[in-house]
């Protein structure tokens, strides 16, 4: 490692002012931070510092997605096979192969455009370069379907990082997380390679229904008595299938396993808010229940509260996207009422719109608009208590 | 006996090299310095001039809008050197000590029968008027002013601490005095915070004058600003005092000896100190007597007055600031870690869990002064509330003073915090934000907008 300081050393000087290479500057410090925790130390206030940093916290994040990433490379070839009928005769390396060769190009694709811009804005700017999107990165293929086309990801990962984050200035600057700017753009902008039966699944036979859980939850809403029961028994019965995720959606968002081993991992370090995982969980179930009590239509009669909570990408979007500090509610209490209230929404516009079954996103980019206001409230009841003191006392 | 207030938010750091409860001598300081940048906000005027012979006691310079506060020579002896910095900004003003205190002369006197005009005035005028500080602001208080109570903390929980059961021993005369003389000043209460936790001494438990309030938890549980958060919060227009245990002795040894004593123990501490223990010296002593011999010198060192939360770099042969009852020494760190923050990092203290090091909670560690990584906008929420134990939004509130919005740095309690207070939260930042060096900036500002 001596060495490799040493050569870094040595061609510092080039990337300073001055340097021959003084317009990458960014860039040349971006990867010497990478390699070695600089030498800075503290010249004012706390002569010493907690040992986390962004990119420390920024890792963990990656390694909670590593469950809800690699169980989203083998569904992605068990639901190839399956659709195709070969399932029984593949074995589980070449399922994992299929999978694999199908993800990857999307991750490359995200992440060199991503950075790319990234690095270019912070060269423009001559700041540093900002940690945030190593996690962005990894959370738009896992929110992608597996058949979205590499241009596409590449232009929905380019409106986010501009239009999402850097026209706001940067990480931390943000109002909605970027990585689902970036699946909202792709959703509007070519909503047929992101609704429909035949986009979630790799070179589908066509035969084969490639329907989503929630999509097939969407047709209740239809039909009445028997049928309705017929098709809930047929489509929606087997929660467990669901809640390991063996079934059809975007790429890291249909296990409820690994998503929950992600959210333990963020949990227990403390990097992940389990106020706002908590009460998003209770804010969807509440919705459920109250669809349960008041009926209505064969959706709100038959599908139980507590199944929501594994469909599509409810559980995917509560632990990852809704916990985001940059865009979330940032006051303790906030927290509670921002992550209820994304529960509850998600809920209620999946049951009531068919047209957007995929209501988590919708639901958490409202809330990041509203939780400036959230917050406004709490910190304006701070002031308040703090005014009443002095009117007990005067 | 009142009800034990537990606080349980903040964070204890544990390092290594804690003050063993010995009292070792040290070779005497010949030099000794007085630093107007120990005393944020001040404007000093020079009283004496280079090469002036003085008595310890006498009057260095003073408070430029407010002359009656002096700040007096520790020692006597003749002044050396005024050192100044860029637009002629005194530094500091350098004492060569006799070999014997000559002190002048202030009167003993029964501070329960004076008036509080005139312990007011014999305070100014010895010198240790500026021990006591105010809240809000955290500046040394204003003569005019009446507090509506003062506060003394009997225990500091701030890494590496001195104990101040064992800086009181033998000080229970002074001690009792310096409470007395105190009480006189205030129309309110004169607080005394211990923490039944800790066995605290006689000296601290048998005090007389005063109201005893206890506090148990985790630092800064013994910060005085939060204790005056549970016990009577500051409100606008409000003002309270404080002061240290070990600076009523010097009060009180002015009533008892009539002289300007400030001769204190120090705690010599921290992972780079061979045998970490305690001195006795004075005020303003030239720390190179003190350090010569004792620290490991393996590695480049940072010494720091102070402790590693709140103190101040000086360098081998600086001087003890005018607060400080400590001297930490840590490894100066200022070097390359490869791939740092992806090691499992058994070594490294962290308040989250994103360090192996959760695994040994009880382990003392060894901690430089990197950065641990570079500053960056804030992104990471709810930590600082975990080590503010008080009712007071800490992020916003240093958010308000970034954009110098001053309604709003009132209404979310800038009356209420020191920078000190909120030392934990610049130490837990993810993003490295200098958090204390903000909450003096608003305060600066409070000042200037509220004169």
């Amino acid at each position: 490692m001596k060495a490799l300081r040493k050569f870094l050393d040595k061609k510092k000087p080039l990337f300073q002012k001055g340097g021959k290479f003084a317009k990458l500057q960014s860039s040349f410090e971006a990867f010497e931070t990478f390699l070695f925790v600089p030498d800075h130390t503290s010249h004012t206030g706390t002569h010493i510092k907690d040992a986390i940093d962004l990119k420390r916290t920024m890792s963990i994040v990656v390694m909670a997605l590593i469950p809800a990433l690699l169980f989203g490379i083998y569904n992605t070839g068990y639901q190839h096979f399956l659709s195709v009928g070969e399932l029984a005769n593949t074995d589980f390396l070449d399922i994992c192969i299929y999978g694999l060769i199908k993800i990857l190009p999307i991750i490359v694709v995200s992440y060199v455009v991503g950075l790319g811009i990234e690095f270019a804005f912070a060269q423009m700017r001559g700041h540093q370069v900002n940690e945030g999107f190593l996690v962005s990165g990894m959370l738009i293929p896992l929110i992608m379907p597996v058949t979205a086309p590499l241009w596409m990801v590449a232009v929905s990962t380019a409106f986010a990082v501009v239009i999402g984050k850097e026209v706001f200035g940067g990480t931390g600057m943000n109002i909605w997380n970027p990585a689902l700017v970036a699946r909202a753009f792709f959703f509007f902008a070519y909503p047929s390679k992101m609704s429909g039966e035949s986009v979630w699944i790799a070179e589908k036979a066509d035969s084969f229904s490639g329907a989503t859980p929630l999509a097939h939850a969407a047709n209740l809403v239809d039909v009445k008595g028997d049928a309705a029961v017929t098709l809930y028994q047929q489509h929606l019965s087997n929660v467990w299938d669901m809640f390991v995720g063996f079934i059809p959606g975007s790429i890291g968002e249909t296990s409820t396993i690994a998503i929950l081993i992600g959210a333990v991992i963020l949990i227990a370090t403390g990097i992940g808010s389990w106020k706002i995982i908590v009460s998003v969980f209770a804010g969807g179930y509440v919705m459920g229940m109250l669809f349960n009590l008041i009926g209505g239509n064969s959706y709100m009669e038959l599908i139980p509260a507590w199944q929501h909570l594994i469909m599509g990408g409810f559980a995917f979007g509560a632990v990852f996207m809704a916990t985001d500090p940059v865009s979330g509610a940032q006051t303790a209490r906030g927290k509670y009422i921002y992550g209820f209230l994304i529960g509850f929404l998600a809920v209620l516009i999946r049951v009531l719109n068919a047209g957007f079954p995929e209501a988590m996103m919708l639901s958490i980019l409202l809330m990041n608009t509203f939780a400036p206001l959230i917050d406004h409230y709490v910190v304006q009841g701070n002031i308040k208590r703090r005014l009443k003191r002095v009117k007990v006392s005067a | 006996m009142s009800e034990v207030k537990k606080i349980k938010k903040g964070l204890d750091i544990k390092l290594a090299g804690k003050a063993e409860k010995v009292l070792e001598k040290a070779d005497r300081s010949e030099t000794y310095a007085i630093k107007p940048s120990n005393f944020p906000g001040l404007t000093p005027k020079l009283k004496i001039k280079v090469d002036a012979e003085i008595k310890a006691g006498d009057s260095l310079f003073f408070d430029k809008y407010c002359p009656e506060i002096n700040f007096a020579s520790p020692v006597s002896g003749k002044v050396i050197a005024v050192n100044r910095g860029e637009r002629r900004k005194i530094l500091e003003v350098v004492i060569q000590a006799d070999a014997e205190i000559q002190y002048q002369e202030f009167k003993k006197a029964d501070p329960n029968v004076l008036s509080r005009e005139e312990i007011k005035e014999k305070l100014l005028k010895s010198g240790l008027w500026a021990f006591v500080r105010q809240r809000p602001y955290d500046v040394i208080a204003k003569p005019e002013d009446t507090p509506k109570a003062i506060f003394v903390s009997a225990f500091d929980t701030a890494p590496l601490a001195a104990d101040i059961d064992f800086l009181l021993e033998n000080e229970a005369v002074a001690f009792q005095a310096g409470l007395d003389a105190l009480a006189k000043l205030t129309d309110g209460k004169l607080y005394l915070n211990t923490n039944p936790n800790l066995n605290q001494s006689k000296i601290i438990s048998g005090a007389k004058n005063v109201e005893v309030r206890q506090f148990t938890g985790v630092h800064p549980v013994g910060n005085v600003g939060i204790q005056i958060h549970h016990i009577s919060p500051m409100n606008k227009g409000e003002v309270a005092w404080v002061i240290r245990p070990q600076e009523v002795i010097f009060i009180g040894r002015l009533f008892t000896k009539g002289i300007y004593d400030v001769s204190r123990k120090i705690a010599l501490c921290g992972s780079e100190v061979k045998t970490p223990c305690y001195f006795e010296t004075i005020l303003g002593a030239s720390v190179r007597n003190i350090l010569k011999g004792k620290l490991k010198d393996d590695e480049k060192i940072r010494v720091i007055s102070g402790n590693v939360l709140t103190g101040e770099q000086i360098s081998e042969d600086g001087f003890l600031n005018f607060y400080d009852s400590q001297i930490t020494v840590i490894p100066e760190g200022d070097k390359f870690e490869f791939l740092g923050w992806a090691l499992p990092g058994l070594q490294k203290f962290s308040m989250s869990k994103t360090f192996f090091s959760w695994l040994t909670p009880n382990k003392e560690y060894r901690l430089d002064a990197n950065l641990h990584g570079e500053h960056r906008a804030f992104v990471m929420t709810g930590e600082y509330d975990k080590v503010l134990p008080m009712d007071v939004l800490p992020q916003q509130l240093v958010k308000s003073i970034m954009i110098e919005d001053i309604d709003q740095m009132e209404q979310l309690g800038i009356y209420e915090v020191a920078p000190e207070d909120l030392a934990l939260c610049e130490f837990v930042c993810t993003s490295k934000i200098n958090v204390q060096d903000l909450v003096r900036k608003g305060i600066d500002l409070m000042i200037k907008e509220m004169s």
